[in-house]
Formats: C-alpha cells, sequence, structure tokens
C-alpha cells in the first residue's frame, strides 16, 4: 500500500464531511433531523468535525412521538448540552392534540408516519430549507435510489421518478421558496461501516444498543419491549430478556434482538456474523414491499 | 480496507442483475430476510426461478415494467475491499444515468453475452467510461455456459473488443470469461473453463491497483466554506475548509488563491483529530494561512509549481439531461467544483454519435441524452483543469434558470 492512501472509513467520513460543508455553504437555515439513533448520531459526530473548532452551526430536529424510549431522550438531552447546540422539538402528540393529525387504530397501530405531519409542520415553521438525516441506500431498497441533495417540493414531497442528476461531487442545491432539500451525507455507508467506525472514533451510543435485561413480548419474529403502550394479545407474555436493539424507533414499533453483546467490539463481531437486516426488526418496513417509497414519496425521513 | 466504485450498465436480457445478485449473494451480502422477500416476490409473480433483479430494482415502477430506470446504488465487502456498484440501465435512453453512474466510478464492468460478441450497447458503455475517463475496465464475457464454455468463443470475442477498444481511451482493459447464472469465474474459478489462466472476476476486483487514480501532483484546494469559531481561545481563527481535489498541501507550502492571485503560505492543515503534517486527495481538512488575505467559497487555494487554466471561454463535452434542449441564447448556472457563475452555450461544434463516437456536425438542436462539442462563455473567470488531468476540477454542471433542474454535465477540454 502507498503512503498517500485513505481507508475505506477514512474516505466515507471526508465525503460525508464535505457534503455537510456544501449544505451549510448552500443553505441558509439548514438543521440535522436527530432520532437519537446511531445514524444520526454517526452524522453529527460528523457535523462536529466538519466546523471543528467552531461549533456545529445548525440546529438538531427531533420528531416526538410521545413513544419514545427514556434512554433515547436522556441521551439526546445530554448530547445537545455538550455540543452547544439548539433543539428544536417537534411534536406528534401536539399535531394530534390540534387535529393536524390522526391516531391510527386497530392491531399495528403506529406513530410512525404521523412523524411525517409534525415532521414537515417543524420544517415550514421554523423556515428550514435543508434537513440533513441519516438514511443510508444500503437500508431499504427505495433509498437506494435517493440523492445525497434530495429535492423536496412545496408539499414536502419526493419525486423518485424525476430526481437531479447528480454527478462527481457537484451539488446543485437551488430550489424555489417554499421547497427544500433533505441531504444524507451517510448515503454511501452500510450498517457495518456505522458500526466500525462508532468502534474506531469511540462514539457516545444510548445503552440500549448494548446487551441489558428488559421484559419483552415475542411477536412476529421479534422482541417488543413491554411498555405502557402495549397490550398483550391472546397467548402472548411477557419475559424478562438479555436483548439489545439493532435500530432505534419508536418503542412500539422497535424490536430487539436476543444478545450477549455488552461492548462494542462485540456488537461489530455480532453483526458481522448476522443473517438478517436491522430493519427486518422494524414492523413500519413491512407492511408493503414499497412501503418505505410510498412514506418517502410524503415526505418521511 | 480500500474503496473501489464501479459501475454496470445493461438491459433486461444480458445478464446484470444476475451477475450483480450473485456477486452479493456470494459475498454474503444478502441477508435471509432480503432472500425471503426477493423469493416471495418471485413466486407471487409466478416465476419459475428467483428474480434477482427484485433486489436491484426498488422503485415500484421499476418493479411493474421489469426494468431499471434510475442509478441504483450497491455495497458489499469482502475482507479485502469494499465496493459501491452505480448499477444503471443500458438502453441509449438512459444515457444520462449511465453517465450519472460513471462520474464516480474507478472501474466499469462492461457485460457481453459471448453468443452475440460486441453489440451497439457494449460499444455505447465503453464510449461512456471512456469519456469520463473511468481508469479501467473489466470486460465480463458472459453466458459462456451457453456456447460450451468454448476458448474459441471466448478469443472471438475478446479480438473482435479489442479491435474496437483502439477508439477509446482506457489502458487498462481486462477480460473474464463468465457465466454469471451458474457462478462459474465470478467468485471461484471455474471449473468448466480449465483454458482460462486469469483470475476470476471478484479476485480481479479485490486486486486491481487502484491507488495512482488520484492525482497528487497537480495540488489543488477548491474552498467550501469558511470556519471561524466565535469563542475567545480561537479568536483569530480563520479556517478555509474544503476536500483536496488533487496533489499534496504540506505546512510552510507558498500558495496562491485564485482566480484573485493573492499569495501566502500554510500555516496549519486542521482536522478534528489534530493538525496533520501533509493532506492529499479525497481529504477533508481545514487549511489555515500565515497572512490575512481575501479566501472566500468558489476560490481555489494551489501550489506554485502546476497552475490550473484560469479563464471565461471554456471547451466542453457535454451531456444534456434535461428533458428539453438548449434554448437558443439561455443562460445558465455553472458549477464547478464549489465556484458557482453564469454561462452561456456560445457554440456548438457537433454532435457526438454515442453508439459510434463519430462527430456529426450541423445534426440540429442537442436532446436530451445527446453528447455534444461546445464552447462555454462565463460572466466571470473559471479555475479548472483539463478532466483527463483531474476529474473534480475538470467537470461542470449547468442547472437550468428558470427551473432550478440541472440540465447538463460537462467535462472540460481545455
Amino acid at each position: 500500500m502507498h503512503k498517500y492512501y485513505l481507508t475505506h472509513l477514512q474516505e466515507l467520513e471526508s465525503e460525508a464531511i464535505y457534503v455537510i460543508r456544501e449544505v451549510v455553504a448552500q443553505f441558509d437555515r439548514p438543521a440535522i433531523l436527530f432520532s437519537g439513533g446511531k445514524d444520526s448520531i454517526v452524522v453529527t459526530h460528523l457535523a462536529q468535525k466538519a466546523f471543528w473548532p467552531a461549533k456545529i452551526p445548525m440546529p438538531l430536529i427531533h420528531i416526538d412521538t410521545g413513544h419514545n424510549f427514556p434512554e433515547t431522550m436522556e441521551f439526546r438531552d445530554k448530547l445537545v448540552e455538550k455540543l452547544g447546540v439548539q433543539l428544536i422539538v417537534g411534536s406528534v402528540q401536539e399535531a394530534i392534540n390540534k387535529g393536524r393529525a390522526v391516531e391510527e387504530s386497530g392491531i399495528n397501530a403506529s406513530r410512525n408516519e404521523l412523524q411525517i405531519v409534525s415532521l414537515l409542520d417543524t420544517i415550514e415553521h421554523h423556515k428550514i430549507d435543508a434537513a440533513i438525516g441519516g438514511a443510508r441506500r444500503d437500508e431499504e431498497k427505495a433509498r437506494s435510489k435517493e440523492r445525497f441533495f434530495s429535492h423536496r417540493d412545496e408539499f414536502g414531497q419526493w419525486d423518485p421518478k424525476n430526481q437531479r442528476p447528480e454527478l462527481w461531487n457537484i451539488f446543485n442545491g437551488r430550489k424555489r421558496m417554499g421547497e427544500h432539500f433533505r441531504v444524507f451525507p451517510i448515503s454511501n455507508w452500510t450498517e457495518m461501516d456505522i458500526w466500525n467506525y462508532i468502534l474506531q472514533e469511540n462514539i457516545d451510543i444510548p445503552s440500549l444498543y448494548f446487551a441489558h435485561n428488559r421484559n419483552a413480548v415475542y411477536r412476529d419474529g421479534t422482541w417488543l419491549p413491554a411498555s405502557e403502550f402495549l397490550s398483550l394479545r391472546e397467548g402472548e407474555s411477557v419475559e424478562n430478556k438479555l436483548m439489545r436493539f439493532r435500530t432505534l424507533g419508536d418503542i412500539t414499533i422497535t424490536g430487539g434482538i436476543e444478545s450477549d453483546a455488552d461492548t462494542l467490539e462485540k456488537i461489530v463481531a455480532e453483526v458481522s456474523a448476522t443473517r438478517s437486516t436491522e430493519r427486518g426488526n422494524r414492523s413500519d418496513d413491512k407492511r408493503s414491499d414499497t412501503s418505505m417509497e410510498d412514506r418517502k414519496k410524503q415526505g418521511y425521513f | 480496507m480500500e474503496l473501489l466504485r464501479f459501475t454496470t450498465a445493461g438491459s433486461v436480457d444480458d445478464g446484470k442483475s444476475t451477475l450483480i445478485g450473485r456477486l452479493l449473494y456470494d459475498s454474503k451480502s444478502i441477508f435471509e430476510d432480503q432472500m425471503e422477500a426477493v423469493k416471495q416476490s418471485s413466486e407471487r409473480k409466478g416465476l419459475q426461478h428467483i428474480d434477482l433483479s427484485l433486489l436491484t430494482d426498488g422503485l415500484r415502477s421499476e418493479r411493474e415494467q421489469g426494468i431499471t430506470i434510475d442509478v441504483a446504488y450497491r455495497y458489499f465487502a469482502t475482507p479485502k475491499r469494499k465496493f459501491i456498484i452505480a448499477d444503471t440501465p443500458g438502453h441509449i435512453q438512459y444515457t444520462r444515468n449511465m453517465v450519472t453512474g460513471a462520474s464516480t466510478a474507478n472501474l466499469a464492468l462492461v457485460l457481453i453475452d459471448a453468443r452475440k460478441g460486441v453489440v451497439e450497447q457494449t460499444c455505447r458503455h465503453s464510449f461512456i467510461a471512456s469519456l469520463l475517463k473511468t481508469p479501467h475496465i473489466i470486460v465480463c464475457i458472459n453466458k459462456m455456459d451457453l456456447v460450451d464454455y468454448s476458448e474459441d468463443a471466448y478469443n472471438k470475442v475478446v479480438e473482435q473488443y479489442e479491435a474496437f477498444a483502439a477508439k477509446i481511451d482506457v489502458t487498462d482493459i481486462r477480460f473474464v470469461p463468465i457465466s454469471a447464472l451458474d457462478g462459474d469465474n465470478v467468485v471461484n474459478d471455474s471449473v468448466n473453463m480449465p483454458w482460462y489462466k486469469g483470475e476470476s472476476l471478484l479476485h480481479t476486483l479485490e486486486t486491481i491497483h487502484i491507488g495512482s487514480d488520484e492525482n497528487h501532483s497537480d495540488a489543488r484546494f477548491p474552498v467550501q466554506t469558511v470556519i471561524r469559531p466565535h469563542a475567545d481561545e480561537y479568536h483569530d481563527y480563520r479556517g478555509y475548509a474544503g476536500r483536496i481535489a488533487g496533489g499534496i498541501f504540506k505546512p510552510g507550502d507558498k500558495i496562491t488563491v485564485l482566480p484573485s492571485g493573492l499569495t501566502s503560505a500554510i500555516k496549519s492543515i486542521d482536522t478534528f483529530s489534530g493538525p496533520v503534517e501533509e493532506a492529499f486527495a479525497p481529504m477533508s481538512v481545514s487549511i489555515t494561512l500565515e497572512d490575512d488575505i481575501d479566501v472566500s467559497r468558489g476560490d481555489m487555494i494551489i501550489k506554485h509549481d502546476s497552475e490550473p487554466h484560469v479563464s471565461q471561454d471554456i471547451e466542453v463535452m457535454l451531456c444534456w439531461m434535461g428533458t428539453r434542449g438548449p434554448r437558443p441564447g439561455a443562460k445558465y448556472h455553472l458549477k464547478n467544483t464549489t465556484r458557482e457563475v453564469m454561462a452561456i452555450i456560445k457554440e456548438v461544434y457537433y454532435k457526438l454519435d454515442i453508439n459510434t463516437m463519430e462527430k456529426l456536425e450541423n445534426a440540429g438542436d442537442i436532446k436530451m441524452n445527446e453528447m455534444a462539442r461546445v464552447r462555454l462563455r462565463t460572466t466571470q473567470p473559471l479555475v479548472f483543469d483539463e478532466y483527463r488531468k483531474n476529474r473534480i476540477t475538470g467537470s461542470l454542471i449547468l442547472v437550468d434558470e428558470a427551473t432550478n433542474e440541472t440540465v447538463a454535465a460537462g467535462t472540460i477540454l481545455v
């Protein structure tokens, strides 16, 4: 190996930092969409690197469904304090109270799709013109067609058949009033890259990702955490399991896996040996073959 | 571990999706639940076999029509390398998608059906790789199972391609006889073709030398933004943030800022992890200078030993991507590195037939998916290199003033 060479993680990091800097250079009111999950934590870490020694020059936006893991909220508040950045919270409960969103009913009800309303309201209210997200192209087939700079019309919608070509490292962020962009700096990262990077950089992540004991219910091939929002169906029972989460979303839809991986090294080893995708434990993606595409068109993350 | 980006192009029946499926499957990059979903979708459609193209064709309209429309990015890794595949459709009406995929690729995989030999599409993919200066081409001669794994059949196609390749500007071209369906020479060496002494496709992808693809001789640093912390500790700090587009920068180097021509020297090269002694492409860093001079987004920091062009007249090969062709006398936003200026198409010399590389003079208006050799005139000087010397400083896009769409991509000739 010759001297002037970057490892794949260094190259992905450099690409992401370049993209984040382009956002700040091209837009007036950018923001980072922060879910408390590992991907948005990595994006926030990259933003910190991109502008050091200055602070991250944009706020974090969290869409609060009201169905959160308490650990995620605690982690969010500590991180915001450490970075000295502004936090904007968009509340799904508030949208429901105001009649802007209607709670789903039925056995698979969740507030996942309701986040779209709060997200778009928050973007509009704060006049955000570029929202940086942690979506990756390897996560889901609709996301594999996503651009780094992804245009949204004035209704916040994505038009997958009519996307701007994106060549070399030139990003076109031009738009009309009322339109905005979603930007995905870690588009080219895989789940494995994320974990290896968290390990390499020793990035703090919520305790939920590490093996811990928890009361959970086995449903649809995954362990759903017992919470005030989960009602048992016939034949189901709550068990105490040594488990961890591979992705974090709402407490109502995020299933965990049985695992004893309690260090980053063990998580990396476990992920590299695993034979199923991380979103396999997310009931929101199982609704149809194109459920992600359908939600993304409406304005989902 | 290094990163290799490659592009593929192909149409429905040439086995491209099968080959990608094979690479993903044999390198264990397809997960069980993804495979299960594809199996179920294939069964619902009443197919006899598992349709691996369902792994790559993600959009509703693509699944309905059974074709790849857009560029899809796919990822897999082996213990040696991480790979990014830009998977593009092959039909001429998707030339712009092929160009997009090729723009960031180190390597192009060109698929040839062993029974058909070199066809129009083979030429088109190869020309695009050549125009976009993809440094390496691997020609996969596929469906060897359908020609009885014949060495003669393989040699005939190789000869045919080599004769054609005299017309293109790619020096590193390799050939592999494969059967994507059965996996011969894809990941594992083929037992059916003992006469083939070369490496399998995956082995070639893992070992091909890409270290010299970056330009490490001409120092280029396009400034993205200026970092000015409003903190006591860094009161006078002014860092120029950007990604190195070529060459090597070190503290102490004498530099010039273009287009202004102001000069200074590098004081430090900073990253979050600490200052570095050397920075090279494609690193993202912040540079501080010894002198307090005017530098902002769109400027380029260079070293004296190699100067880029600074001009308002630019000779370009354009690929038109907009649904409507250029309007006469229309002004466009031109983006080249971090610099943005207005430009007009001053002269169209000829169009290029992308199937034959023939120059078509007086061939009428430029339409979507067409290539044209033009001269652009800009309102402000651009700072650029020839595309063949530097793919970052030598590339540009045109953005329509009215619709904000990216309507053309250009490679700079001088």
